[in-house]
């Protein structure tokens, strides 16, 4: 599917109606089976891009367009994964995956098939009996990309999805991810603050200024192949570029 | 640990009581033990015309879910809506902190003018003892849903009445459920209270009194003790269940 942003703004207006811009004059398109990273210091309003895109959030001025119609509102053919605490702690693992598929209708032999098939991608299919609070961050993580994918959503919003897991687990998790985005060809919008992160992962990186974000540029990753080293020369190369903007960005 | 260590008072009470009662030598200050203990162990033989012990406990109980019940069925969608909606919230909250403060026997005089005596002028003010626990605990649970769990399920395709059966609710349950026991058990403490009100002739509450009249403390020691062990047994029930269904309090993450 395809995904375009036009011209969007955000502003919040606080409890004393002072008006706080947290993004302005956004513009991109996200491809079909493209892999785009939104990078950006904190605050610099990238998760409420995301959120925009989700359809929990509504833009002050500008639209979202997919497939040509314009999005209002959360969307069937766009699953967003969070950051933390987003199973839900009553459910087992199989009753999580299967929760999109029972709001949305789908017969019972549907929504098992769906889920273990998805659970069984992510490397969990022995934990269907589970409970979340069992289970480590990493597979928690897992679980809830099982969860998105089993709607068959055409695209996954990521939001720091592993910003709360140790370096290690997060290396592995990122190594996941690429396998799961070849096997299932979705288009993922993935935000993080980790330029390390976003190099590993994209095809394009929209790399943000400070608040207000601003689109300062986007790079192209798509020269440096599948699996990729961190310690080849592109890929440092790359991550430089992408570091001086982000510094660049900061001293302004 | 705790419980062996728990256990030495209650032994010393009992024996302190016994030695006490044989100084003072008075049934109606402090009756012996092997005077209040038979009724215990006894609890199908009639007291004073009353009905048994078990026949006054059950009376008792019924008045207790019938109350517990309705208060329940009220204030469970209450606050769940008023937890939901600040708006429903904004226009009941002061309602609900002016009635409060006001203990449910004080409202006897005027349950028995609304319902006479009876039945039910008992439901109601045990409805009372119990509706404010249970209602406070719903919103505070609902409130505590983490908008993480909300945002999921909209992003998933639930609608907003989805999103309140299926994530709200179970997410709020825990809290709602510590509602219920404390609700409970200020209702079963209403109950004995409320089988003072003139013109009941059953209870545990009313054994209490009525035996006292006729000078027959042990009986009122023995239902007093039923009492108890009834309040005891419900609030373990209940526990049980807290520790069973919702072992993930918590836990979540």
């Amino acid at each position: 599917m395809k995904l375009a942003v036009h011209d969007l703004s955000k502003v919040f207006v606080t409890g004393t109606g002072e008006r706080v811009p947290a993004l302005e004059g956004i513009n991109l398109t996200v491809g079909d089976e493209e892999f785009l990273c939104i990078l950006g210091p904190s605050g610099c309003g990238k998760t409420t891009l995301l959120r925009i895109i989700a359809g929990l959030e509504t833009p002050t001025t500008g639209s979202i367009e997919v497939d040509g119609q314009a999005l209002d509102g959360p969307s069937r053919r766009i699953a967003m994964i969070f950051q933390e605490y987003s199973l839900f702690p009553w459910r087992t693992v199989l009753e999580n995956v299967v929760f999109g598929l029972e709001v949305q209708g789908k017969s019972r032999e549907d929504r098992l098939a769906a889920a273990r098939k998805y659970l069984g991608l992510v490397g969990l299919g022995s934990f269907e009996k589970s409970f979340p609070y069992e289970l480590s961050g990493g597979m928690r993580q897992r679980i809830a990309v099982a969860r998105a994918l089993a709607t068959e959503p055409a695209a996954l919003l990521m939001d720091e999805p592993f910003g709360a897991l140790d370096a290690q687990t997060r290396n592995l998790m990122q190594t996941e991810l690429q396998e799961i985005w070849k096997k299932t060809r979705k288009t993922i919008i993935f935000v993080t603050h980790s330029v390390d992160e976003a190099v590993f992962l994209a095809d394009r990186i929209v790399v943000l200024t400070q608040r207000p974000g601003r689109v300062r540029e986007i790079v192209h990753v798509k020269k440096c192949p599948h699996p990729r080293d961190r310690t080849c020369s592109d890929f440092v190369e790359i991550r430089r570029h992408v570091l001086d903007l982000i510094s660049a960005g900061s001293s302004d | 640990m705790r419980r062996p260590l728990g256990i030495i008072l209650p032994i010393l009470i009992l024996i302190f009581w016994e030695i006490a009662a044989q100084l003072i030598n008075n049934q109606f200050i402090l009756p012996r033990l092997e005077t209040v203990i038979p009724v215990l162990l006894d609890p199908t033989v009639n007291i004073l015309g009353t009905g048994s012990l078990l026949q006054n406990a059950a009376l008792s109980l019924e008045r207790v879910g019938a109350g517990f019940l309705v208060a329940l069925a009220i204030a469970v969608p209450l606050g769940v809506g008023m937890g939901w909606s600040q708006r429903l919230d904004a226009f009941v909250d002061t309602t609900v902190q002016l009635f409060r403060p006001i203990p449910p026997l004080a409202w006897g005089p005027l349950a028995i003018a609304w319902f006479s005596v009876g039945i039910n002028s008992m439901v109601f003010i045990i409805f009372l003892g119990a509706f404010f626990p249970i209602l406070l605990n719903t919103i505070d649970g609902v409130r505590g849903i983490k908008r993480t769990w909300v945002e999921v399920a909209q992003t998933l395709g639930a609608s907003e009445g989805q999103v309140l059966v299926k994530v709200v609710l179970p997410g709020a349950a825990p809290t709602i459920w510590t509602g219920l026991r404390v609700g409970f058990g200020i209702a079963w403490m209403c109950v004995i209270a409320a089988e003072w009100l003139p013109g009941t002739t059953t209870g545990l509450g009313y054994l209490t009194l009525y035996a006292y009249n006729y000078g027959q403390m042990h009986y009122t020691i023995a239902a007093m003790i039923t009492i108890g062990i009834i309040g005891i047994a419900f609030d373990l029930l209940f526990r049980s269940v807290e520790d069973r269904w919702f072992a993930w309090r918590g836990l979540e993450r």
